[in-house]
C-alpha cells in the first residue's frame, strides 16, 4: 500500500500546485501509516528534491513523448503506476490536465474520485473528504467507498514547509500503445512571461469599471509590483478587452489565492463564485453599494484611477 | 453523423445555496433549475453541427421527472429525441455508466456535455465515459470543428489554448466560447411537445462515492473600509494585519 502523487511539470519543473499535492499526499500517507511516491512524466530535473515536500520515492517516466500532456497517454501511465505501487490513494492538483486525466484514471480503475478537495481526509469512520461544491458556495462531506481512491485537491488548501529530505528516484517504463497517441496537439498558444492565474498566490482583477482595455495599465502595473497574476470579470472577457483565459468566475477560472484584489468589479454572484475561496479579498469600487464589499475583507470606495496609483506607490516602497 | 448531448438540470447560477436544517440535502424552495451553463454550450454547438451536417441529435439526462422541463427545452432547441435515465445523479461514476450504456447501443460519433456540472463541479463524467467506451475524451473544449472523420478542437489550458486533432468518435466536455447560447423559438417549443422522450431505468446501478452531509462556508467578517485618500495604507494592512504580503 502507498499514496501516489501525480506531479505536473512546466518546463521540466514541478508546478507549485503539484508541490502542494506532494505535501498533502505525504500527510495522507502518514495518516495511513505508509509512504508517498511521486510520479513525474516526461523530461524533468531535480526530482530528488520532491523529497523536500515529503515524497520518499519518485517514479520517473523519462519518455519525451510525454513532455506534453496527452490525456490518454497520461491516464494510461498513471493507472499503471497506481497498480505498480499498489497505491490505495492517488492525489493530484486540480488543473486543466489534472482534471481530464483524473477522470479517465477513475474510469479505468473504477476508483471513487473526489474533486475540489479542501481538507485532509477524515479517517475516523471510513474515508471522508470535504470538497467544495456549487462553485465555492458550499461544501460536501463525501465518503469514498472504493478500495482505490482519487483526490483532486484545490490550490492553497494545505501548507507544507520544505525539509532537507531527498527522495530516491526510480525509472519506470510503463507500456504505452499507439492508440494512446491518437490525438495530436497541433499547436499551443500560451501567454509567456506572466504568472499563471490558477497557480498565482496573488491575483489582481479588473472589471467594466475600468471603462476600456486601454486602461488596463494600472491593473498590470499593480500585478507586476505585487508579483501577481491578472484576471478579469466575465463582461470584460465577453467584450474582448481581455483574453478568455483571464476570466475569473462561475464559468471561467476559479481561483483560491492568498490575496485577491478586485478593481472596478461590482461582484455579481457568478464572479464571487470564482473567488470566494481566496484567503483575503480587497475591493476597490467607486460605487459604495457594490455587492462585492459584502464579500470583501478590505474595501476602498473611490475612483480606481486615483486609488490604484497610490497603492502601486506604497507597494513599490514595501 | 449521430450526436449525443448530455445535460444536467441544476440550480441557476444566481441561486443563493442553502441546505435543509439537518444538512442532508439542498433546500430547493424558490430555486430555479436550468440546463447547466456548460451543457448549454455543448447543446448549442451540437445544434449548429446538426444544421451543418444534418446530424441526428439525441439529448440525455440522468434525473428524476423534475428535470423534464430542461429536456423539453433541449428538444425545442433542435434535439430530435430524448432519453431520461430515471435516477438521482448523485455519483459521477454512476452517471457515466448510464451514459456509456446508452452509447454502446447507439454508436454516436460525438458525445458532448459541459466541462462540469455547476452543482457538484466534479468534471469527471466525460473522462469516465471515454474510458468506459475506450475512446478519447477531452475537456475543457472551447472550439470544435468537424472535417470528415477528424475533430479539430481547442482546449483551454492555464494561460492559453491547446489545439488538438483526433478522429471520431470522441467524448468532449465543453465550455464557452464553443458556441453562442441559443433561445428556442415558438415553432421549436411547439414541436418539442411531440418529440419522443424515452424514460429508462438505470442499468447496473452502483455508486463509488456518497455525499453524507452538506455545509455552507462560515460567514464572512465585516469589510474594513479604508478612505480613498489614504489608499496607500492598504499595503501596510495587508502586510501586518492580514499577513498576505
Amino acid at each position: 500500500m502507498s499514496v501516489l502523487i501525480f506531479v505536473e511539470t512546466a518546463e521540466g519543473k514541478a508546478k507549485p500546485s503539484s508541490l502542494e499535492a506532494v505535501g498533502y499526499g505525504a500527510k495522507v500517507a502518514e495518516m495511513l501509516g505508509t509512504t508517498a511516491t511521486a510520479l513525474v512524466l516526461g523530461d524533468a530535473q531535480e526530482l530528488e528534491k520532491l523529497g523536500n515536500y515529503g515524497a520518499s520515492k519518485v517514479l520517473h517516466v523519462a519518455d519525451s513523448r510525454l513532455n506534453t500532456g496527452i490525456i490518454q497517454a497520461y491516464s494510461n501511465v498513471i493507472a499503471q503506476a497506481v497498480e505498480k505501487e499498489n497505491a490505495s490513494v492517488l492525489v493530484l492538483a486540480k488543473s486543466s490536465l489534472g482534471d481530464a486525466v483524473a477522470a479517465r484514471v477513475a474510469g479505468r480503475l473504477k476508483a471513487g474520485l473526489a474533486s475540489n478537495v479542501v481538507e485532509l481526509p477524515n479517517l475516523s469512520n471510513g474515508f471522508v473528504v470535504k470538497r467544495s461544491i456549487y462553485t465555492g458556495k458550499a461544501f460536501a462531506n463525501t465518503m469514498i467507498s472504493t478500495e482505490k481512491k482519487i483526490l483532486a485537491i484545490k490550490k492553497n488548501i494545505y501548507s507544507v514547509t520544505p525539509s532537507s529530505n531527498t527522495a530516491s528516484v526510480e525509472a519506470f517504463a510503463p507500456t504505452l500503445n499507439d492508440s494512446d497517441f491518437v490525438a495530436k496537439i497541433t499547436n499551443t498558444e500560451k501567454a509567456t512571461g506572466t504568472i499563471s492565474l490558477p497557480e498565482a498566490n496573488i491575483v489582481v482583477s479588473g472589471g467594466r469599471g475600468l471603462k476600456g482595455p486601454e486602461n488596463w495599465g494600472i491593473v498590470e502595473e499593480l500585478a507586476k509590483v505585487l508579483g501577481a497574476a491578472t484576471g478579469c470579470s466575465k463582461p470584460v472577457s465577453d467584450l474582448h478587452w481581455r483574453p478568455h483565459h483571464e476570466h475569473v468566475g462561475q464559468t471561467g477560472v476559479k481561483v483560491s489565492p492568498n490575496l485577491y484584489i478586485a478593481i472596478g468589479i461590482s461582484g455579481a454572484i457568478q464572479h464571487l463564485a470564482g473567488v470566494n475561496s481566496s484567503k483575503c479579498i480587497v475591493v476597490i469600487n467607486s460605487d459604495p453599494e457594490a455587492p462585492f464589499f459584502q464579500a470583501a475583507d478590505y474595501g476602498i470606495v473611490g475612483d480606481a484611477f486615483q486609488v490604484v496609483p497610490k497603492i502601486i506607490e506604497a507597494a513599490k516602497k514595501m | 453523423m449521430k450526436i449525443l448531448v448530455c445535460i444536467t438540470h441544476v440550480p441557476d447560477t444566481t441561486t443563493k445555496i442553502k441546505f435543509t436544517p439537518d444538512g442532508s440535502k439542498l433546500d430547493t424552495t424558490g430555486v430555479q433549475f436550468v440546463i447547466g451553463p456548460y451543457d448549454d454550450y455543448a447543446l448549442s454547438r451540437a445544434v449548429e453541427l446538426k444544421e451543418q451536417f444534418g446530424a441526428t441529435l439525441t439529448v440525455l439526462n440522468v434525473g428524476t421527472a423534475e428535470t423534464e422541463p430542461s429536456i423539453r427545452k433541449a428538444l425545442a432547441l433542435g434535439c430530435d429525441d430524448a432519453i431520461r435515465i430515471d435516477a438521482e445523479p448523485t455519483d459521477a461514476f454512476f452517471v457515466a455508466e448510464q451514459i456509456a450504456h446508452i452509447c454502446k447501443q447507439n454508436n454516436y460519433d460525438l458525445v458532448l456535455m459541459g466541462r462540469e456540472s455547476i452543482d457538484f463541479n466534479g468534471g469527471q463524467v466525460h473522462g469516465i465515459v471515454g474510458e468506459l467506451l475506450g475512446i478519447p475524451s477531452f475537456s475543457p473544449v472551447m472550439k470544435l470543428d468537424i472535417e470528415g472523420n477528424i475533430a479539430k478542437m481547442a482546449r483551454e489550458i492555464e494561460g492559453g489554448k491547446e489545439y488538438l486533432e483526433a478522429p471520431l468518435p470522441l467524448v468532449l466536455g465543453c465550455q464557452e466560447p464553443i458556441a453562442e447560447w441559443k433561445i428556442p423559438n415558438m415553432r421549436g417549443i411547439m414541436s418539442a411537445k411531440s418529440k419522443p422522450l424515452q424514460v429508462i431505468a438505470p442499468a447496473n446501478p452502483q455508486e463509488l462515492t456518497k455525499s453524507l452531509s452538506f455545509e455552507l462556508p462560515p460567514p464572512k467578517g465585516a469589510c474594513k473600509m479604508i478612505p480613498a485618500e489614504e489608499a496607500e495604507k492598504l499595503i501596510e494592512l495587508l502586510k501586518t494585519e492580514a499577513k498576505v504580503l
